[in-house]
């Protein structure tokens, strides 16, 4: 969606928060598009609620500007602003009847009494609450609640709506439905998403651009492949999934790069031309893109060793694989065969490691 | 969000003048020259050595010193258990009962506390010959009967609140109930316990009219001496007394505050770092 | 705990122990407080003796004589004393309400450090002794003392010339009556008030603004309503000892007005009559019982909201 010459709808300017002597957010600037599904990526203290609150309104920049709609929101405050939110904690005020919570923003709106009610009938159609509208929030599961709170925060149609962990105080099984019922709501809504979690699971799925921050900084920004396949930073590889991360010197330029890796005990082949020789570089691997096997394999890069460890999860086996250099290696390998995971290796088997060259992610940080 | 809110910061700084002026106006005055309490006639200090001399006074603060003393702790003795019943044992014969007579004295109003508690006395003297005079023992009753129901509300809300789990886990590693007691449940509640024996404590140094009641001759709280002079008037020395007594209520409430917030900071520092190590 | 298993699993489910913990302070109430109660109620049926102690019920026995109760109606003292009692008390608990709402919600406002110490500035009056704290309004109230001239000044210049007032008549007035009990019973306002609105969550009033509330309306939709179990608590706490007060009106109060209290303890101690002291106490109470029913059907009611939320 974002695309070239497309005017970003949100538009936040060097933008820095800080609390005290705290900076929970750094000179960050970043351009969401109309009609993204957007989230902030990062672990605890990362700046991303900061972020969505300033967006939201409830704290003021120390210093940028953020404009929405190409409106300048400095000193515009949340009860002014195109925008509504979905708390992390839902916020249901306790003392109203779900009809009463979905309803309560358009009280501030001038529309007829009619008006308000076919509103919020509709709203609650939307996320098929219409039968508990007469109910009071702890009357509710925690699954009811969280669509009170999405059907509550749409309901005044805002321009650009903020998702605070949305599916964070939902168990496993409700999570991936609640999660497609977002996506489709978005879909259906067309209205601006910025989702804030800690969960790369839940970004990965729900948006289509990702920002990854880090001690209120922006370390990459892009569409779930990009930051999964293509990270820019060891910090990025290691935050989103996990991977196999050995450091290595570059010794050949041709034909793809020629490291070499101490920890691996020779030399590794990476398609990539992105270094020059006598750069001290990481080599990255993702443990599903190795392949075990019994045998020697034909393949430019491989590598042998015992297995240490191995875990089975049905649909697929981790095994802790040690070198001669002593140094692990993850392998994620997916369970082809019926009967267990005897069949590809064992306790202590001597195994063969190969990945190919497009596998290895070269990173320079 | 960020925004002052001045409405309420005024409304704040009109209502501690409220509380403090009276106050302030009550200790400048302990300092006049003047017998009269209200016109300003210069410093002296004169009505605080004429206080040091009254026999009456420090008898009479030293008797209610005593009976705080002792009826606190018995108040808190049978508070604890009555907090400890009200908490633990779901069910017994007279529970709705009991659970009346503890709370019932919180909103009783104490007029009726005390001429109920004086009958009592004085019926009790005329059946069974006891108590032969009011006094020490009869105060000492009554206050402790009052105070008590502070303690039992005190120690049930901290029973209630504390995690019943940690009981068990003394249980399952192999304590009995004795020990679960003394060693789990009492150190865990120990300080609602004595924040119930301070409050016991300044509820019965503080009390005139269950005191008036049931008092007798030769028996004048401080307190019941106040009252008495105050009912005659404002006169200088019960300013050098109020100040006295104020100082030392502020300076020791002061101080207990103080000592909670160190404690308090000690102990957010201490998980802070925790948490710091833990990382 | 599993409630009605009469703490199975709970430490000292031995019964000896478990008695005994009951019953001493069982025994104590009852002797102490139940007992003393019970005579009130039964010497408020009984007949005034000329005797020592100066009651006549055993010897009716068992005729219950409803001539007290009687008295209660048929003379103006009791119903004006009633009357005044629940007017003061009203009025003051009103004031502490108006004073007190707006100082506990700012006290929640201000930074967690400011907040222990304006607690503190709250509590402390409440420490120091009650009676010392009416005596000093006693100072004030007189007519040359600095409050008394300064507020006459103040009226003054609204007044015209001619009308100008020398002092304000303060002392022994039902105003000195309620301005002493809304200084003296603040505390109990705003304490609970605090507590109530410390524990809202801030998010619902950000959840509001969110939606378009201005301050203003997030207060009125959110927080007003939320806090009214604190209100009634705090309104309790100060109407219920208020209407009962003895010690405030009988030092800056109207003799010739009294309030319930004064009246019991003046047929108690002057009148020495008994039976009638008991029947104003035991109707004073019943007159506090409906608030109290009210107050415990609002806690009933927050608990089990509390309790049906996960």
């Amino acid at each position: 969606m974002p695309s070239e010459g497309q005017a970003p709808f949100i538009r936040i300017e060097g933008v820095t928060k800080d609390f005290g002597k705290f900076t929970a957010v750094k000179n960050v600037s970043l351009d969401i598009f109309k009609g993204e599904m957007f989230a902030l990526l990062g672990g605890s203290g990362c700046g991303k609620t900061t972020l969505l609150r300033m967006l939201a309104g409830f704290e003021a920049p120390t210093s940028g500007r953020i404009f929405i709609d190409g409106q300048d929101m400095t000193g515009v405050p949340p009860y002014e602003r195109p925008v509504n939110m979905m708390f992390q904690s839902y916020a249901l005020f306790p003392h109203m009847s779900v009809e009463g919570n979905v309803g309560y923003g358009l009280k501030h709106e001038k529309v007829t009494a009619k008006e308000r009610t076919d509103r919020v009938r509709q709203m609650l159609d939307l996320v098929q609450l219409t039968p508990l509208a007469g109910r009071k929030p702890h009357q509710l599961s925690g699954g009811q609640r969280q669509r009170v709170a999405l059907a509550r925060a749409l309901a005044k149609q805002p321009k650009l709506l903020l998702l605070d962990e949305p599916l964070g105080a939902l168990d496993k099984k409700l999570r991936e439905h609640t999660q497609f019922e977002i996506m489709s709501i978005q879909e259906r809504t067309g209205i601006t998403f910025v989702v804030v979690t800690h969960d790369q699971e839940e970004a990965m799925t729900l948006a289509n651009r990702i920002a990854v921050m880090d001690h209120g900084e922006i370390r990459q920004i892009g569409a779930p492949t990009d930051v999964y396949e293509f990270p820019n930073s060891r910090f990025v590889a290691g935050f989103i999934g996990s991977i196999n991360m050995f450091e290595g010197e570059v010794t050949k330029n041709g034909a793809g790069l020629t490291i070499s890796v101490p920890t691996l005990g020779g030399d590794i082949t990476v398609s990539s031309d992105a270094a020059a020789v006598g750069d001290k570089v990481t080599v990255a691997v993702r443990p599903e893109k190795i392949v075990i096997s019994r045998d020697r394999p034909e393949a430019v890069n491989a590598i042998s060793g015992v297995v240490r460890d191995l875990g089975y999860f049905g649909k697929d086996s981790l095994y802790r694989v040690s070198l001669a250099t002593g140094a692990l290696v993850s392998v994620n390998s997916v369970n082809i065969s019926r009967g267990g995971t005897a069949k590809t290796a064992d306790w202590e088997d001597k195994v063969w490691l190969s990945f190919d060259p497009s596998a290895a992610i070269l990173l320079k940080d | 969000m960020n925004r002052r809110p001045v409405f309420l910061i005024s409304c704040l700084c009109f209502g501690f003048a409220f509380f403090y002026i009276p106050i302030l106006s009550l200790i400048i005055f302990s300092f006049n020259r003047s017998r009269l309490v209200t016109v300003w006639g210069g410093f002296s200090t004169q009505w605080y050595g004429k206080l040091f001399q009254n026999d009456q006074i420090i008898k009479a603060a030293v008797l209610s010193l005593e009976i705080a003393v002792v009826s606190a702790t018995l108040a808190t003795i049978l508070g604890t258990m009555a907090g400890i019943t009200l908490a633990r044992f779901r069910r017994f014969k007279g529970r709705v009962v009991f659970s009346g007579m503890v709370t019932a004295p919180l909103v009783m109003p104490e007029v009726i506390t005390g001429i109920s508690s004086l009958m009592l006395f004085i019926l009790m003297a005329e059946w069974i010959g006891w108590p032969g005079s009011r006094g020490f023992t009869t105060v000492t009753i009554a206050h402790t009967t009052f105070s008590m129901a502070y303690v039992a509300v005190i120690v049930q809300s901290r029973l209630a609140s504390m995690d019943a789990a940690i009981e068990e886990a003394a249980m399952d590693l192999g304590a009995r109930p004795w020990r679960v007691l003394t060693d789990v449940t009492l150190p865990v509640i120990a300080p609602a316990i004595l924040a119930g024996w301070l409050l016991a404590f300044t509820i019965s140094l503080d009390d005139v009219v269950i005191t008036n009641f049931t008092t007798g001759p030769g028996a004048t709280t401080l307190p019941i001496l106040i009252w008495s002079k105050v009912k005659l008037g404002v006169t200088p020395d019960i300013n050098a007394l109020a100040t006295i007594i104020i100082s030392i209520v502020g300076v020791g409430v002061v101080m207990a505050g103080i000592i909670m917030h160190r404690a308090e900071a000690r102990r957010e520092r201490d998980i802070q770092m925790a948490i710091a190590a833990g990382q | 705990m599993i409630e009605g298993q009469a703490g199975k699993g709970s430490w000292f489910n031995r019964r000896g122990w478990r008695d005994l913990i009951i019953a001493i302070p069982y025994g104590w109430l009852a002797t102490f407080f139940l007992l003393p109660f019970i005579i009130v109620v039964a010497m408020s049926l009984a007949r005034r003796a000329e005797f020592s102690p100066p009651i006549a019920f055993l010897d009716d026995w068992p005729f219950v004589r409803w001539d007290n109760f009687a008295r209660l109606f048929n003379d103006s003292l009791y119903i004006r004393a009633y009357l005044t009692s629940i007017w003061n008390a009203g009025v003051a608990t009103f004031f502490c309400m108006l004073i007190g709402y707006p100082m506990a919600l700012g006290i929640t406002r201000v930074g967690k450090s400011w907040r222990n110490v304006l607690l503190m500035l709250v509590i402390l009056p409440f420490w120091t002794s009650f009676l010392l704290r009416v005596y000093a309004w006693m100072g004030l109230f007189g007519s040359n003392s600095w409050f008394n001239k300064g507020l006459t000044s103040i009226i003054n210049t609204v007044l015209p010339a001619d009308m100008a007032l020398r002092s304000l008549p303060m002392m022994n007035s039902n105003f000195a009556v309620v301005l002493v009990m809304v200084y003296s019973y603040l505390p109990f306002m705003i304490l609970p008030l605090y507590a109530n609105l410390e524990k809202l969550d801030n998010t619902l009033n950000e959840a509001a603004m969110d939606l378009g509330s201005r301050p203003w309306q997030v207060f009125k939709d959110v927080t007003l309503p939320l806090s009214i179990p604190g209100i009634i608590a705090g309104g309790l706490l100060v109407f219920i000892p208020a209407s009962g007060e003895l010690i405030i009106p009988s030092l800056v109060g109207n003799a010739s007005d009294p309030m319930i209290g004064r009246v019991i303890s003046d047929e108690f101690a002057s009148a020495r009559d008994w039976p009638m002291a008991s029947a104003v106490a035991v109707a004073l109470l019943l007159m506090l019982v409906l608030p109290m029913m009210v107050y415990s059907h609002f806690e009933n009611r927050a608990q089990a909201a509390g309790e049906a939320r996960p």
